[in-house]
């Protein structure tokens, strides 16, 4: 076979991690170099060719980097490494293991293994000689934790192969072949449990990507039963600094009802993820009683680590979302936060020079956003299985202000808004989400909503819908008795106000830091909404306005007590008991 | 700096700009120092044999004839245990009079730390404020700026948080820092006694701007040394922030690149996290944490500056002065310290959160009744309560100017507690009100 020559080239430039190449042959857009700096490599990507010039985004410091030294291209874009062991790693934004770096300061010029490939697993195979296969076809599988990893054809495989051989049950390295393949062109491939993907590209390996349909589940209720979202779709959280994106996504990546979770965090503190890291192994997964850690991948580039990995931390995570979601699992990816994504792509676009778009971002964001959005989605596998990547990205909108461009960008691109209001994180209503400003499109879908009449019950769109409705009638009632006073209102009003209030504090509002209340089942919420619309449809009689705030208050108090309570309990029964009594006391007749 | 024998001397200026120079020279590396006849200068664009140099000191007078030294070297500091008491500028050189520190040299603006190699922040600090202590308690290894309007106290403030906080070494970074405030910190520290744990690195607006860039990468140098080398609790104040972002906006101005929101440059965000992002807690036992002030226009947060530097720190401290009681107190409802759930109820009495939340809440109520009565409503009797409640509270808990343990402000708490409300009216859960109500 002809060895292919590498282009290499010389620095000529340097502006910040923008390095100007002369080369020495071709290069593609997007191609992987390493720039010598006297011995140390710094991984670096081509993002413009300019005659014999190649720009390139270093993902390392260039400090003591001069003109002159050499550049090595590789002749392939930025991959990452798939195979079993991804699990419940740390990576950096281009995958390093950061557990496998030496000393407690990253050191430029040190790259690590993503993955151990000497390590043995126990295959299982699943195909046979003479199966035909395409990309993404399960040979076998392995257990990686407690799922079941696929070991697939590898995605860079084009057309039909014919399955020649496949190894026997057994234990085998990652990286010794376990099938061989017969491909298009008669002749034989060998496949291992690792295969390499560039993180730019979606991987297709799938025949279908309907409209999503089931509910996922994630036991937060402004989300469950106001905004839903479904296995498979997209949503986002803009909002001010310190209104609760970081505390909502975290509140997901426990109790989302995933197979596995991947967090991004993108250009944000590193405390936040060394949260993750001390918390997660002590914490349990109630679906399978093993620990949160062990679903959960994280990808850190926080916000110190360089800007130009950081771009490539969020394409990483979509990535290694992609392979999993092609064995047919239910991915729940996480980027906290997107718009650091979005300032990278700025600091390297102003560097270049290029035309900006508003705000100096470049002008192209709104298309990057949307085609990073557009590689989540619910799949049809080509076995008939179905896998999915729900994706959810937070947004720090400067200011707090959305109008600017990645909320608007973004807006387009997110079927779910969870928009964090100041005004509520400042009142200490949490989570911060705006009732009235939130939305998820997914409840216009006639397949959810099927969906939720089938499993939740026929009514319960019906019932949602009510309730959103009392919060904006709630929210105009309020609006009245500030312009005209308590008393220049009827009393019908302060009821208004009152009603919604009560699906404020008791379905809202949820504490994420309360072991009973963090996270309600379906079930749950499904009763507590009943409860709450039954208050709401009572008839309650008043002398004055002046009573109406004292009862509610009460009322309040004995749901939040419900909340609070194991459902179904002693207690739980007691709350619910008390409730009835103090809405006897003035039902109307 | 003196130039040696062997060093290539270079005198033929191509271009100058107000904060730049360039020159053709070969073999130079990227953010190499220099000197531009004696002015300290560092590499900031590359291109061919053409080199362009910021002149931290601006170029007014620089001829193109000018020499040029290059140093072969990014910035750095020499660090060792004879740093402590020493005041420096900038560059690291003493301004004390006192001689040159040997030690190590050490690239500023290093590396940072990998974050699996951190631990959760878990010390409390006490400062004896409780504006702080009790509402938005401190931890090491946190990163917290306090938002001020320019004519605040914030500078007594940062001194005496610094002293009653049992920190091994008490690093200040001055930016723009007046003479009159440099001579005053240098006096508080001096009369505590606490001169050989402090170490000084000072920008005064006496100097040229652009030079204090340097100052957090200096003080964070020497933080990294004694946290991380000698295992020490190293505080780290910097002041003042906003000061340090005019000056990147200044360069960057000058080197053409287009602004983003205020006329800050696209980079803010990460230029600041970077500074900041060295707080840590290292599980061998050193940390860094970072009190920082950003003084405010107007008490307007959107400012880009306030606003990066909220989406980056863990928390922030609002100052205001409360006109009821005429003292500057830590503003309860704007602060917020991101980190104090770690600490608090754990490391303090087991009523701390709840006490907390209480107080608040019904100084909350206090604004309202405020509120309800400059609207000319009638107040209830309720109302009046809590405005008492709310002077007192603001007096004897949140002035700035009180100085007492946690477990005497939580007594104190419930004092005032029992002063102007019923049970009912706080509630507390039922085991701390059965233990702390006054009798
Ligand atoms: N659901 C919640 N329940 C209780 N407290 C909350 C909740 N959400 C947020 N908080 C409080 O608000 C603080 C800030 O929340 P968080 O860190 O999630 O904000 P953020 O929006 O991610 O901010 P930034 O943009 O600066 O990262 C938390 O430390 C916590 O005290
Ligand atoms: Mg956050």
């Amino acid at each position: 076979m002809e060895e292919n020559k590498k282009t290499t080239g010389i620095v000529s430039g340097i502006i910040a991690n923008l390095v100007i190449v002369e080369i020495s042959g071709p290069v593609s857009q997007n191609e992987i170099c390493y720039i010598n700096l006297r011995g140390t490599r710094l991984m670096a990507e081509v993002i413009k060719v300019l005659g014999t010039k190649a720009y390139v985004q270093v993902f390392e410091s260039t400090r003591g980097l001069r003109v002159g030294e050499s550049v090595e291209f590789m002749g392939h874009m930025l991959e990452v490494t798939l195979g079993p062991g991804i699990l419940s790693r740390n990576f950096d934004g281009l995958q390093n293991d950061l557990d496998k770096m030496e000393g407690t300061f990253l050191r430029r010029g040190e790259y690590t293994a993503p993955i151990n490939t000497d390590q043995a697993w126990d295959f299982i195979p699943l195909a046979k000689p003479g199966d035909i296969v395409v990309a993404g076809s399960w040979l076998g599988e392995v257990k990686e934790n407690w799922i079941s990893h696929k070991i697939m054809v590898p995605f860079k495989f084009e057309g039909k192969y014919t399955v020649k051989q496949v190894q026997p049950a057994g234990t085998y390295k990652a990286s010794s072949p376990v099938a061989v393949l017969t491909g298009p062109d008669e002749r034989d491939y060998e496949v291992s449990m690792v295969q390499k993907w560039p993180v730019k590209i979606p991987i297709r390996a799938y025949t279908d990507k309907p409209r999503p349909f089931r509910l996922m589940e994630t036991g937060v209720r402004i989300i469950d039963t106001m905004n839903p979202i479904v296995e498979g779709g997209t949503g986002f959280i803009p909002g001010p600094f310190g209104s609760g994106k970081t505390v909502l996504q975290h509140a997901l990546s426990k109790q989302a009802e995933a197979d596995l979770i991947i967090v991004a965090a993108c250009g944000e503190r590193a405390n936040e993820v060394v949260e993750i890291f001390t918390e997660f192994p002590e914490l349990d997964d109630p679906r399978t009683g093993r620990k949160l850690m062990e679903r959960t991948t994280i990808i850190a580039n926080t916000s110190n680590m360089p800007v130009a990995a950081r771009e490539a931390s969020v394409y990483t995570a979509m990535t290694l979302g992609e392979y999993y979601r092609t064995m047919g699992l239910k991915v729940l990816l996480l980027a906290d936060s997107t718009s650091r994504w979005a300032q990278a792509l700025r600091e390297m676009s102003n560097r270049m020079e290029e035309l900006p778009g508003p705000d100096a971002f470049p002008m192209d964001l709104p298309a990057i956003i949307s085609s990073f959005y557009a590689r989540a989605g619910y799949v049809y596998l080509n076995n008939g299985s179905t896998g999915s990547i729900t994706f959810i990205g937070t947004v720090s909108p400067a200011g707090g202000n959305l109008k600017e461009p990645v909320t608007e960008s973004t807006k387009k691109a997110a079927r779910c808004f969870f928009a964090l209001s100041q005004q509520r994180a400042d009142s200490k209503r949490y989570p911060a989400v705006d009732p009235i400003d939130s939305y998820s499109k997914y409840l216009e879908y006639p397949e959810l909503q099927e969906y939720l009449s089938e499993n939740i019950s026929e009514d319960w769109l019906g019932s949602v819908l009510e309730a959103k409705n009392i919060l904006l009638r709630g929210k105009e009632a309020y609006e009245q008795i500030n312009i005209l006073g308590d008393d220049g209102v009827p009393i019908d009003y302060h009821l208004r106000y009152w009603k919604s209030e009560v699906i404020d504090f008791v379905i809202l509002q949820q504490d994420a830091f309360d072991k009973t209340d963090a996270s309600t089942p379906i079930k749950r919420q499904k009763y507590m909404l009943g409860k709450v619309l039954g208050v709401c449809n009572t008839g309650f009689s008043f002398e004055g306005f002046e009573e109406v705030n004292p009862y509610f208050k009460r009322i309040i108090n004995v749901f939040k007590q419900m909340n609070y309570s194991l459902f179904d309990s002693e207690d739980f029964k007691k709350y619910e008991a008390e409730l009835e009594e103090i809405i006897n006391e003035r039902k109307a007749a | 700096m003196e130039t040696k024998a062997f060093q290539k001397i270079y005198t033929k200026i191509t271009q100058i700009t107000k904060a730049t120079c360039s020159l053709q020279a070969t073999g130079i590396g990227y953010e190499e120092m220099a000197t531009v006849n004696g002015r300290l200068a560092q590499v900031v664009k590359l291109n061919g044999d053409n080199v362009t140099l910021q002149v931290f000191s601006g170029t007014e007078g620089i001829p193109t004839n000018a020499e040029v030294v290059f140093l072969g070297r990014p910035p750095v500091l020499k660090v060792g245990d004879e740093l402590a008491g020493r005041f420096f500028n900038a560059y690291g050189d003493p301004i004390d009079g006192g001689p040159a520190v040997e030690g190590e040299e050490r690239e500023i603006g290093g590396p940072s730390v990998n974050p699996v190699r951190r631990k959760q922040p878990s010390e409390l600090i006490a400062t004896g404020i409780a504006g702080i202590d009790l509402n938005n308690t401190l931890v090491t290894g946190q990163k917290i700026p306090f938002f001020a309007d320019p004519d605040q106290p914030y500078n007594q403030v940062m001194a005496q948080v610094a002293l009653r906080a049992k920190a091994d070494k008490i690093i200040l970074g001055g930016m723009g820092l007046t003479n009159d405030d440099y001579l005053y910190y240098k006096n508080v520290f001096d009369n505590a006694g606490a001169l050989d744990r402090i170490i000084s690195f000072v920008n005064t607006t006496e100097n040229p701007p652009v030079e204090r860039l340097l100052v957090p990468d200096m003080a964070l140098t020497a933080a990294e040394y004694f946290a991380f080398d000698k295992k020490e609790t190293v505080l780290v104040l910097l002041t003042d922030m906003t000061l340090y972002a005019d000056a990147l906006s200044i360069v960057s101005n000058r080197m053409d690149q287009i602004p983003s929101k205020d006329s800050m440059p696209g980079s803010l965000y990460s230029d600041l996290a970077k500074i900041y992002e060295k707080a840590v807690q290292f599980p061998e036992g050193g940390s860094i944490t970072i009190i920082a002030v950003t003084t405010l226009s107007s008490g307007d947060i959107t400012h880009a500056i306030p606003d990066n530097t909220g989406y980056i720190t863990e928390g922030q401290l609002f100052l205001r002065r409360d006109s009821d009681i005429g003292k500057v107190i830590v503003d309860p409802f704007r602060s917020l310290s991101r980190l104090k759930q770690l600490v608090i109820g754990k490391q303090t009495r087991k009523d701390h959160p709840q006490v907390m939340n209480a107080a608040v809440r019904l100084y909350a109520d206090a604004a309202n009744a405020k509120t309800k009565l400059e609207n000319g409503f009638d107040l209830t009797d309720y109302d009046e309560r809590t405005m008492r409640f709310a002077k007192e509270y603001s007096n004897e808990l949140l002035a700035i100017d009180v100085n007492v343990d946690t477990t005497f402000m939580l007594d104190k708490a419930w004092e005032l507690f029992g002063r102007h409300f019923t049970r009912a009216e706080v509630s507390i859960r039922q085991e701390f009100v059965d233990l702390y109500w006054p009798k």
